[in-house]
This record gives structure tokens, sequence and C-alpha cells, in this order.
């Protein structure tokens, strides 16, 4: 059992943890992951580490409310227990002195991107972090990000906050200033770090990409999480889940990590009728107390 | 001369012993079983079990024994079972073998103990695997387990991996008196025993009491540490202060073909169907969460003709596929199934496509398997393996239909451990080097064994691995030479 030691919403949908791991705490680099699996009868899932202390023996993770898993775990709170967690898993970031790095976040990506850019700062890079978010209330880690880097941009898709557009759309202006880009990290949902990839393709900028493919036991048994890499499988539990941008197939990617919707989205269905039936059921116990109380 | 030796409990003559047929092993009916998961083989009872025990024929130099990768003496806990004292045939097997309920199931006893029978130069050989299991059961069921009392040594082995290796070491090891603690990568202990092998041939709760059993004598578990990842080789034994470790991680990475559409969603590992199905219980979904393609009413096939591939596709029939089919290259004189699961596979309906290879899958175009393109081999000249060639028979390619295949066509070796440990030699195909009396590695301390070290195998080699690392570890800490 993994025991909560923080819990806490830091934006609508998306909750940062703070867990007893001592041994991940010790270990844990930018870019690795844990599995964990709520209950007896839940899935295992992996979810990127975001920070880790190892002198209280703390990681932290931050979730967004997706599916059943995500939005069961977001349920929890400070106090609860994880029946496991394991890690970390995959390979660290590779970490070193590039010159000018740009740090891409996109959604909860941002979370994940952050431990990076902090590592490229203190490795001596120039750091420019780009962060996109839907609106303004999902725009996270902001002032963290602020902290570690030279430059930071932020894009809403909406324009609620910052400027409207895209994180491709401040790449661009990046590469048409003329700036110097060593490396672009872009973390976040598949079809910003494909449209990331294709930009910095044309341009010869080399480019890494986290990958989040379906996994069950992330130490190279199973071969679920395969991904084509420059047309071979590779595996992003052992190889990755940092990869090459420009060699990654996205397509297939998308592909496999379809496989399951029709059952993911039954069991978030069916957890949110359980929900609201507990929530009325909570309801209707009150108004029965209150009548009996009148 | 007279093989029977002189003060035999065994009231029969050879030759009477020798007319006395092998007893048949009761089984739930093929046209019921292909439907459950529920054990396929039932058990003898005391009388069946005491029957065939008579037909051993008490060799004076048992073949049986040195033909057991652990060494079981035979034809002493035979004995004891016509002597009826089932609990002393129990223990003489725990001599040698802690998962004495495992191996009566799962050995291949055809090419260990019972291949080597000197009844089966005449009539079948002695059901060694079915009495193994007998007393086996019969001693959990009446729950004496014996726990020794033994003088702690102050020694500390950590064993990575809770497979079969690695329990047979950590069981050897406790009865030593030294401390074990197993790591273990998953949630849940055992290895293969546990993700990779179904419910029907090996039940779980089979695994649970020897765990238990283990715990008792002293073992410590800890599960959710990937060793390589969350602790290393190096960090067990300078900070955390162990003597000795014991790797035993197991088969590797999935092979797959390389064939076109490999990546089609539809197309799963041995490994990854038969974890979601055994580990993660996903047919049980949406009571459990780890969902797996629906194969009801479908068409599956497995490529592969081990007993890795017999284990998907009978579990794919038992979840309702419509065709359930094993591709395999070569013929079934080269299959290396077990032979009693070929046997028990085509009685439950397997439709057995010998000589066949995929080349190629096809898709809906929007990425989901449709069928596979098989061709017809012939097969050549023995190759490297010492089994016969197969070769594509020009013209012969047809398409199968599928919507799920399974590909267990074997395994590569997985690199966590390997490439986190300075000094730990490997062979050119990354499977760590050990040596195969001592199970010693290139490293001081570190021993290794199991499919990590020979590639992939059965849970009986990886056991008499796991033997010999035992008494090699214990040597090592009792003289401290290297």
């Amino acid at each position: 059992m993994f025991k909560i030691i923080q819990a806490q919403f830091i934006a609508p949908g998306i909750k940062r943890f703070v867990l007893e791991a001592p041994r991940i705490a010790r270990k844990q680099r930018p870019g690795q992951f844990v599995i964990l699996r709520i209950y007896e009868e839940g899935e295992r899932i992996p979810v990127t580490i975001e920070n880790s202390d190892p002198e209280r023996g703390t990681i932290s993770i931050v979730v967004q409310s997706a599916g059943k898993t995500t939005h069961l775990l977001n349920s929890l709170n400070t106090g609860d227990q994880i029946l496991d967690v394991v890690g970390p898993l995959g390979k660290p970031s590779e970490i070193a002195k590039f010159g000018t790095v740009v740090v891409v976040g996109g959604g909860v990506g941002t979370a994940m991107a952050y431990p990076s850019a902090a590592a490229f700062k203190r490795a001596g890079n120039r750091v420019i972090s780009i962060v996109g978010a839907r609106t303004k209330e999902l725009v996270i880690l902001e002032q963290e990000l602020r902290g570690v880097s030279d430059a930071l941009m932020i894009t809403t898709d909406d324009g609620s906050y910052a400027d409207k557009g895209f994180v491709t759309d401040k790449l661009r202006q990046l590469i048409q200033n003329g700036t110097r880009i060593d490396l672009v990290l872009a973390i976040g949902p598949i079809v910003m770090m494909r449209a990331v990839a294709e930009l910095t393709r044309k341009e010869n900028i080399r480019t890494v990409v986290s990958l989040n493919p379906v996994m069950i036991d992330g130490t190279g048994m199973c071969g679920g999480c395969r991904v084509l890499i420059d047309n071979k499988s590779e595996f992003a539990c052992v190889d990755g889940p940092e990869f090459d941008a420009h060699k990654v197939n996205f397509e297939v990617l998308v592909q496999r990590n379809g496989m399951y919707r029709d059952a993911e989205q039954k069991s978030l269905a069916d957890y949110q009728v359980a929900q609201q039936a507990h929530s009325l059921r909570n309801e209707e116990h009150c108004a029965i107390a209150q009548r009996s109380e009148r | 001369m007279s093989p029977v030796a002189k003060k035999s409990v065994n009231p029969l003559s050879p030759k009477e012993r020798i007319k006395v047929p092998r007893q048949l092993m009761p089984e739930q009916p093929a046209d019921e079983r292909n439907k459950n998961f529920t054990e396929v083989n039932l058990g003898y009872s005391p009388e069946l079990a005491r029957q065939e025990a008579l037909r051993c024929l008490e060799c004076a130099k048992p073949t049986c024994t040195d033909n057991c990768p652990v060494g079981v003496k035979v034809k002493e806990f035979v004995e004891l079972i016509v002597a009826g004292d089932f609990l002393g045939a129990a223990a003489k097997i725990r001599e040698d073998n802690v998962l004495p309920a495992v191996t009566g199931r799962v050995c291949p006893q055809e090419d260990h103990c019972e291949g080597k029978c000197l009844l089966s130069k005449k009539v079948k050989p002695l059901g060694i695997g079915y009495l193994e299991r007998f007393v086996a059961d019969y001693e959990q069921r009446m729950g004496t387990h014996v726990i020794p009392e033994i003088a702690p040594t102050g020694k500390k082995v950590a064993v990575v991996g809770s497979g079969p290796s690695g329990l047979t070491v950590a069981g050897d090891l406790i009865q030593k008196g030294h401390k074990v603690r197993v790591f273990e990568a998953l949630h849940e202990l055992g290895g293969v025993l546990v993700y990779g092998i179904p419910e029907f041939r090996l039940p779980k709760q089979i695994i649970r009491e020897q765990l238990d059993y283990m715990r008792e004598m002293g073992v410590e578990f800890e599960t959710n540490v990937v060793v390589g990842r969350t602790v290393t080789i190096d960090e067990l034994m300078q900070e955390e202060g162990y003597d000795a470790v014991y790797i035993g991680t197991g088969a590797g990475l999935p092979q797959f073909m390389g064939i076109p559409g490999e990546h089609f969603n539809g197309v799963y590992s041995a490994n990854e169907f038969l974890t979601r199905i055994n580990l993660m219980k996903a047919y049980k979904f949406p009571t459990y969460d780890e969902p797996m393609v629906e194969l009801h009413g479908k068409d599956v096939a497995v490529i592969g003709g081990g007993n890795t591939a017999l284990d998907a596709i009978r579990s794919a029939l038992r979840l309702g596929a419509r065709k359930a089919y094993v591709i395999y290259r070569r013929s079934d004189a080269e299959m290396p199934a077990r032979a009693e699961e070929v046997h028990h596979a085509r009685q439950e309906g397997i439709d057995f496509q010998m000589l066949t290879a995929p080349v190629e899958f096809l898709s809906d175009g929007k990425g989901w398997l449709t069928a596979a393109r098989c061709v017809r081999m012939e097969l050549g000249e023995p190759d490297a393996s010492g089994r016969r060639r197969p070769t594509p028979i020009k013209g012969s390619e047809f398409d199968l239909p599928l919507s799920v295949a399974i590909m267990a066509i074997g395994t590569t070796a997985n690199p966590i451990v390997q490439s986190t440990t300075p000094g730990l030699g490997t062979d050119k195909r990354g499977y760590i080097q050990a040596d195969s009396e001592t199970q010693r590695t290139t490293r001081p301390g570190v021993f290794a064994g199991g499919d990590i070290v020979t590639g992939a195998a059965t849970v009986i080699l990886a056991m008499g691995a796991g033997r010999r690392a035992a008494s090699s570890i214990h040597d090592y800490l009792t003289n401290g030479k290297w």
C-alpha cells in the first residue's frame, strides 16, 4: 500500500498527489513514470512522475480525469492509500548541455515537461518553455515553469488566457525569428506532439517526444506498449518512453491507443452512473433525515 | 536379476506390476471444460494413487531420479504411497522440490522422469507426475506442513523474481538458515506461474498455498520492485546488506515475426494476451477494469507450437472463440509443447494448422485485424536446432479470416538487470552468463538461473537451476570463497 501524503486539485479535473514511495523517490529521474493500480479489481495504468523528494521519500504525480481509473484516482484524498505503485520505469530523459532547449507542454503533459525543463536548466541550457492549454483554468505549473525557464510562452485554444492559438504557433514564431534551437522536447496529446514533429522535421531540429501507449507490466514482458519507430517495433516501457519524434509512427500510436475505446467508455459510463446513484442515495438519505427531524 | 528390492512393501511381483494398467487421470469432459477455466485434470483418488504406485518396478538404479532436474527421489516417495504414508511421500518430495503441486501439473514428465521409466520399454511409464500431484494436494488438504526449526546463519540473500527458479532458491536457502527476501516486479507473486499459466492448468490457489508455506518458513516477499530500476543489484549488496543475490527474472521481451501488419489492433503477444487474462482478469471485465478484445464468436489463431501457444489458444476457446487455430510452421513431431497439453487441446476442438506460417496480417483499413495471409510449408534438411527446417511451398498462399492473432514464437532477453549491473557478463544474445553447475555469474556474490540465463525453457529446468544455485550460494556463504 502506498499512502497519499497530499492530494490537491491544481486545475479543474487535474489533481496533484504526493505519495509515500521511498524506493521510487530515491531513484527517479526526469522522464520516468510509475505504473499504479488503485484496488484489487483495478487496471494498471502508467503515470509520469512529476517530481520526487528523496529525503522525505515521496514522489508527486499529476493526474487528469479521463477514464474510470483516473476519475477514481482523482476522487482519492490525503490519507487514502493506493494498492500498488511500481517504478521508476522507462529510461530517464537524456539531460545534457545542448545549448537552447525548447520544452513544449500540452495540457497535463506540462506536469511531465516541468522536471525535464528544470533539469535542462540545471545542466546549463537556455530553456524556452511553451505551454498550451484548452482554456485558462487548465494552464498548470505556470509559476514553477517560469522559475526554471529563460522565457515562458503560453497559449490557450480559446484565447481566455495569454495568447490564443496553439503551442506550434509559438514554436513556429521562434523558428521564424531565427532563434537557434538545439533540442525540442514535446510532451502532451498525440496530436500536439505530431504537429510539433512535423514542424521541426522541416527545420531539421532534433525533437524528442514522450509516448503514452497502452501498457500492463511496464518491464518489457507483455509487449502491449509496442510503437513503430523507424518502422521497427520498440517497447515504450524499456526502449522509451522518449523517442526521436521524427521516427515515430503517430498514426499507429493513435490506432493502438484506440484499441479499447469501447471498453473504456463503458467503464467510465458505468462508473459515472454508479457515482450518480451514490450521490442520489445520499440526497435521499439527507431528505429522509430532514423529514424525520421535522 | 530382479530389479525389485528385497524388503519392498509392494506385494506384487514385477510381472504382476507390468500387468497393472496405467491409471487414467480423471478429467473434466472436453466439451464442458472448453467453456470454463476450472482445472482440466481432477487428480487421483487415494485408491487410484495406490494402484498406480504399485506399478513402480523399484529399479536398483532409478533413471527417473537421474533425469529429474531437481533430483526428486521418485522410487522412495512412490514406495511411501504404496505403504499408505502419503504425508511421508510429500515430505520425501519436498527434500528436493519446493513446488511439488506445481511440477506435478506443468512439468513435461515425458522429457524427464517418465521418459526414462523402465516400464516404458514394455508398457506405459509410471504416472510420476500424477502421483507427485496427488501427494502434494493431499498434504495441502491435510494442512500439516512441517515447519523445520533451523538455526539462523546471519546471512542475507536477495532473490530477484518470484517465478519457479526464484521460489526454489528461496525455499532451499531458508531451510539452510539464511535470511531470504524475494523481490517481484509485478503486484502479484509467482512470476510465470501466475501471469502465464492459466487457471485450467495450474489453479492460482495452489501458488498462493505454496507461497503461504514459504512465508511460514520465514521467506520475506516484496512486490512492486523492478530490480535494476527501483533498486540495483549493487545497492542491494552494498547498501541493504545482502551477502548474495540470485537473479531469476525469467523470460524477456516477446518476439514478433517482423511481418507486415503486426501492429494492427487484435494482434497480441502471448505474454500480453495471457497476462490480461491470468493476472488482470480481463475476461471478468467490467467487474475487473482491465479490458481485452472481445473473443466471443470471433476467429482466433495462435502462432507457435509451445506450451505458451497452447495456453493462449485454449484460453481463447474458453472465452467463446468460434474458431481457435494453432498455426505452426513445422509438424506434430517438432512441437515443443507438453504431450498431454496437445492431447487435451485436440480433444477440446482446437484446429491445428500444421506446416503453416503467416506471411502478413490484413486489416479492415481502419487498423483492425481481419485475416492472416498464410503459406504452407514442407520440411527440408535439419537446421541448427536439429529439427527439420521448414521451407515455404510456392503458390500455397491462402487467407485465414481472423479477429485476433496471438504471437507465441518466443522471447528475447530482458535487458533491465544486465544494463544496470556493471560487470555482469552476458552472452551474445544478451542473456546473463552463469556457470551451468554453480550458476555463478561474472560478479562475485551474484548468481543467476532460469530463462534469463538459458532463454525460454520450462518450469522444471528453471527450478533445477534454482536448486544448483541454492546449493552453491550456501557453499559461498559458508566458506566465503568465490
